[in-house]
């Protein structure tokens, strides 16, 4: 049987399990002694069906886990001798024809005997592990079925048998979240480790030059490619920080307004208008910011006398500005909401106007909510992709001068992993070791900013 | 001193109010400036959207008199499927438009003529013989599909009046298409095929059918994944967990997650589902694996906030009937967090479906024409889709990139708003 046949087979059981389970626990209710019993007969059903299912399943797991490496070596085994003093890469090409010709992809005519012996093997062998596995799985799943059913007793304690299990799968769905983070460390770690055993990490973090394309042939004139990353670090930090100078001012005073000023009614349709921004997708806005905002900065600049690069930083970070201005409004209007009346009154009392009370009073008391807000708009702003995949330069240039094109960090991830690509170049590697410089900053960036936020909040509660 | 002061206090205070005032009525408007800002740019970008958009609904069409020969289309007469569906049906095309051009003759000529054709004509001509093979040999008045620079120039796109080099229609083709235009053979129809077909390099035969399924099948499995994983990890922090060094860490990894860049997740992607587990590159499986990660955070910390509005009494009364901690939550105080549960899941639904930075690293920027039948088989997304017309050079793309965004954006809006009406309609104050 195939695995998701047998997988469907056990779920059957589980189920004829828990109608068992259940009936017998109100034959058994029926003649006991008057509250006797300890749990509902949902409970004993649910406990003859856990105990059914589980054990099956977790072998079956097991043996989808360890069946393909099983396969491979007994079937490499009996290649010839010849065969088998093949390095690694192509001994994994021979056995990708064996599976090829047995799934029926590749014509029997083309392949050679040594092959075609294989595949027969293969077969031979795969048929024999899933008739024991099929074998192996339902009767241990029979044999538990039939254990737990005997178990089934006034006395039986199945309801905390059935919680307990309930709570592991709870533990073990939250776990998944620190799974998540072990695994985009450790898959970006490892390969980015793999990029510095080729390319040092000084050159990395203060190479002034950055060409990874030259990398094509081994013989090429600089074939190492040039992997300083400053250019990128100096463009990712000039599109963010043209990108918060619109942000901040914007998304600030509209937050003050619109927690200060606006009239109720107002305030109920202009917040969530302003959020429609952030609800947009990131690939919208780039293409806005390729098709429409950069040729108008480029008119404008012709009037100018300037001349304005088609891909400058100055059209992304405006666009990429606006995409984070309900991000600080909407962070900025909870911290302004946060300070007590009290404060305000208190200034209000002294005869101070609105805005004195706003600048002298509220502001400074928000001051480190504000901070933390910016603090993850500009995370924000380091890690978007689109925008700058779209509407920024693609060639690393190391200038300050916002109408220049210039490259960021998140483009060259994308340029270097789209596309062919080799999995042991240092070009395609060099992505994961941006990614890890990524990950680490906004990491940090996150960390700081929540930390600030959350001291904030509890100063006032 | 005493009686002196409150007098020169007044006076100071009445020489700085009329400044005072103007600070703060300047500080207003200063506030109500930047909002309209924002909600500038917001009315701004619909414009433009919805201007370049709305033309990808109609597509320019050639009525002609298609003579569907049998000669051609079946010569030995035995209409066997495989003879009809692969017949040369763009030469009938072809033909039909010669017909209204008989001075046409040179080869070089006659190239130029039948560019003017769709190669969706001849499809459209297939579809209709396999589908009704009684039609051959009859005569029908047709409109076929015409070739995207027509589209382009009849949609006033591209200009008439630049030199003939500028434009991508050259002054003998100019003229044919004025004479059909002038009889009245030209027209714009609405356009089925953007919204039943999949990618195509050309512009009048491409669609946003293909890249909606992708995402479809992409949100299933993210849906399918995350809702039940994000519930579950909150209910154990909020009801279970103890207040310990672990749990902490949890909940500080979980806000962290959320601000993660999306690309980061691509990586991930791309280095342990396609690299390590050797799973298919371009399919929504890996896709919605990847995003399922990304939305996780989301639900995780809406169905907290849905978990803690639930006030204590309903826990306290449950306990005290005599119902175990897990009957307290799964009876009673889970169905009541449904609802902000289920409106945090469309928000992150929305958000995971307007994501393309992730599914760029994992290969679901390849080509794609035919329309995906399941979660394993090559596929684009929409977002996706709109970044690769995005980056076509053909004029006719523009107003499909633009039209595939209104779709996106409808989605969305369709799902934020059944996000809000859920909460508006489940909404209970205790």
């Amino acid at each position: 049987m195939a695995s998701s046949t047998l997988l469907l087979v056990v779920v059957g059981l589980a189920l004829l399990a828990y109608y068992f389970g259940r009936q017998r626990a109100v034959a058994v209710a029926l003649t006991a002694p008057p509250r006797s019993v300890h749990s509902l007969p949902g409970y004993h059903g649910g406990y003859v069906a856990l105990w059914c299912a589980l054990p099956a399943l977790s072998l079956l797991v097991l043996w989808q886990v360890f069946e393909p490496a099983w396969l491979r070596g007994s079937v490499l085994d009996s290649l010839p001798a010849t065969m088998q003093a093949l390095p690694d890469d192509q001994l994994g090409l021979v056995y990708n024809d064996i599976r090829n010709l047995v799934a029926g992809n590749a014509a029997m005519s083309t392949s050679g005997p040594e092959i075609a012996a294989a595949a027969e093997r293969y077969t031979t062998l795969r048929n024999t592990s899933r008739r024991i596995a099929t074998a192996a799985v339902l009767v241990l799943g029979i044999v538990v079925l039939v254990w737990a059913y005997r178990r089934v007793r006034p006395a039986l304690r199945a309801r905390n048998g059935v919680e307990r299990a309930i709570e592991l799968l709870l533990i073990a769905a939250s776990c998944v979240a620190i799974l998540t983070t072990i695994g985009i460390f450790l898959s970006v770690f490892v390969e980015a480790l793999r990029f510095f055993q080729q390319v040092s990490l000084f050159d990395f973090l203060f190479g002034l030059s950055w060409s990874p394309q030259t990398a094509i042939r081994e013989d090429q004139v600089g074939a190492s490619g040039a992997f300083g990353a400053v250019p990128l670090f100096t463009g990712t930090l000039l599109i963010s920080g043209l990108a918060m100078l619109v942000a901040v001012p914007v998304g600030l005073m509209s937050a003050i307004y619109l927690s200060e000023y606006a009239s109720r009614r107002f305030r109920a349709y202009a917040k969530p208008l302003l959020e429609i921004l952030a609800g947009i997708p990131t690939v919208v806005y780039g293409y806005f910011a390729a098709l429409t905002v950069a040729p108008l900065l480029r008119g404008f600049g012709d009037s100018m006398g300037l001349d304005v690069a088609s891909e400058s930083a100055l059209g992304a970070g405006l666009v990429m500005g606006i995409m984070i201005i309900p991000f600080v409004s909407s962070l900025s209007d909870d911290v302004i909401t946060a300070v007590p009346q009290a404060l305000r009154d208190g200034s209000y009392g002294l005869g101070a106007t609105r805005s004195e009370t706003i600048r002298n009073v509220v502001f400074p008391a928000a001051l480190p909510g504000i901070v933390g807000a910016v603090l993850l708009a500009v995370s924000r702003a380091i890690g978007e992709t689109m925008i700058v995949v779209m509407a920024a330069g693609l060639a690393a240039n190391l200038t300050a001068n916002p109408l220049e094109a210039v490259t960021t960090v998140t483009v060259q991830i994308v340029m270097l992993l789209t596309g062919d690509q080799e999995f042991d170049s240092p070009k395609t590697l060099a992505a994961f070791a941006l990614g890890l410089v990524l990950f680490l900053v906004t990491l940090v960036l996150n960390i700081v900013a929540l930390r600030v936020v959350r001291r904030y909040r509890e100063q006032y509660e | 001193m005493s009686s002196r002061s409150p007098r020169s206090v007044k006076e100071v205070v009445a020489r700085g109010i009329a400044r005072r005032y103007l600070a703060e009525r300047a500080f207003r408007a200063v506030g109500l400036m930047a909002l309209l800002i924002g909600l500038g740019f917001l009315a701004f970008f619909f414009y433009t959207l919805v201007g370049n958009g709305y033309t990808a609904l109609e597509q320019t069409r050639i009525e002609l008199t298609v003579n569907l020969d049998a000669a051609i289309i079946d010569p030995d007469g035995a209409r066997a499927p495989e003879t009809l569906r692969s017949a040369d049906y763009q030469r009938i095309a072809r033909e039909a438009l010669d017909a209204l051009f008989p001075e046409v003759t040179s080869r070089a000529d006659l190239r130029a003529l039948y560019s003017l054709l769709s190669p969706g004509a001849g499809l459209e001509l297939q579809q209709l013989v396999v589908n009704e093979p009684a039609v051959i040999g009859e005569t029908r008045t047709m409109w076929v599909l015409a070739d995207d620079d027509v589209d382009v120039l009849v949609k006033g796109h591209a200009s008439r009046d630049v030199p003939e080099s500028d434009r991508r229609i050259d002054d003998r083709q100019l003229g044919w298409l004025t004479a059909l235009e002038t009889q009245g053979k030209v027209d714009l129809k609405f356009n089925r095929y953007f919204f039943t077909r999949g990618d195509s390099r050309d512009p009048e035969l491409a669609g946003i059918w293909g890249a909606t399924v992708g995402s479809f099948f992409m949100l299933l499995v993210t849906l399918a994944l995350s809702f039940p994983l994000g519930v579950a990890t909150a209910i154990y922090l909020e009801e279970f967990a103890p207040r310990n060094r672990w749990t902490d860490l949890i909940e500080v990894n979980i806000n962290n997650l959320a601000a993660v860049p999306s690309i980061v997740f691509g990586l991930l992607g791309l280095a342990l589902f396609i690299n390590l587990f050797g799973l298919p590159r371009s399919a929504p499986l890996v896709g919605g694996l990847v995003l399922s990660l990304m939305t996780l955070p989301v639900i995780i910390i809406a169905s907290r906030a849905a978990l803690m509005a639930v006030p204590p009494s309903i826990r306290e009364a449950a306990l005290a009937v005599g119902a175990s901690k897990m009957q307290m939550v799964l009876h009673h105080v889970l169905p009541l967090a449904m609802p902000g549960m289920l409106t945090g899941t469309i928000i992150g639904m929305a958000r995971a479906l307007g994501e393309s930075a992730p599914l760029l690293m994992i290969g679901m920027v390849a080509f794609i024409v035919d329309v995906p039948d399941s979660p394993l088989s090559s596929a684009t997304a929409l977002p996706v889709q709109v970044f690769l017309w995005a980056d076509s050079p053909e004029r006719a793309f523009v107003e499909r990139t633009s039209a595939a965004i209104v779709v996106l954006l409808l989605f969305l809006l369709v799902m934020n708003a059944t996000a809000i009406l859920l909460r508006k309609r489940f909404e209970r104050r205790y």
